[in-house]
């Protein structure tokens, strides 16, 4: 056995007070997001955290929405957890099992803030995969690497 | 712990990363098909192990490396890529003066 971390952890400080930050983190999400990074069959329109409804989700061009999981706490200006409800190829992922966490922390700096972004639980996403038998397949996790460098150029 | 996007940053380790995802190749078959030495591939095969991307087994007198099907690395590196440019993308939103309506 090997102690792999199943998590990832990034850190950025921003020029504004932790209000700002997460308002533009969480009411201005479609302004910042990657748009080439969404789920749904359709064009993204928007992506949306949606404190009222509790959940996260991209709206298509044509008007449906995609669900990318609840808000699992929501704090501001200090705090808010994700679940990410993705799998590896950017679809829905449906086993209950294979659901990662995104926990963000705005803590003020002076007359900055330091944004502490974790994801974690990942090792959730790839034992779903390798059960799958995706792991090794074409549009399995190796592939994923490739489709991120060509997708960020 | 290396960072499997740093591991896979060196084209030689990304070669023999994409080799070995097309199946179990032992150090001798690496060596021959890449323009790389034995010692060279065994050493980058540790850092390729270390990171969590690649591991090995032993088959009769062999002995085959393969990606590891259980190892997180290779998604680990993904989402640390995937979050650096995300951020720095949602820092350009937070410091763009914004006309506040």
């Amino acid at each position: 056995m090997q102690a792999t971390d199943s998590a990832v952890r990034r850190e950025i400080t921003v020029n504004a007070t932790p209000e700002r930050a997460f308002y533009v983190f969480t009411e201005q999400f479609d302004t910042w997001w990657p748009r080439s990074h969404k789920i749904g069959e359709a064009d993204m329109a928007k992506a949306v955290i949606d404190p009222d409804a509790m959940r996260w989700y991209e709206v298509g061009v044509d008007g449906s929405t995609c669900d990318w999981g609840a808000i699992l706490a929501y704090d501001p200006p200090r705090r808010l957890t994700l679940e990410w409800r993705i799998g590896g190829t950017w679809v829905i992922e449906t086993d209950p099992a294979a659901i990662s966490e995104i926990d963000v922390t705005f803590t003020p700096e002076g007359d900055a803030t330091r944004v502490t972004l974790e994801h974690r639980h990942l090792d959730r996403h790839t034992e779903a995969e390798a059960l799958r038998g995706a792991v090794g397949s074409e549009g399995g996790w190796p592939g994923l690497l490739k489709r991120y460098s060509d997708a960020v150029g | 712990m290396t960072n499997g996007m740093d591991a896979l940053g060196d084209p030689t380790r990304r070669a023999i990363f994409e080799r070995l995802a097309k199946g179990p190749t032992a150090v001798g078959e690496l060596a021959a098909e890449l323009p790389v030495s034995r010692p060279a591939v065994s050493q980058h095969l540790k850092v390729l192990k270390q990171a969590g991307l690649v591991m090995d087994r032993a088959e009769g007198t062999r002995r085959l490396y393969q990606l590891d099907p259980r190892g997180i690395g290779e998604l680990r590196a993904y989402f640390d890529a995937f979050w650096m440019h995300a951020l720095a993308a949602f820092k350009q939103a937070v410091e763009t003066p914004q006309p506040e309506g």
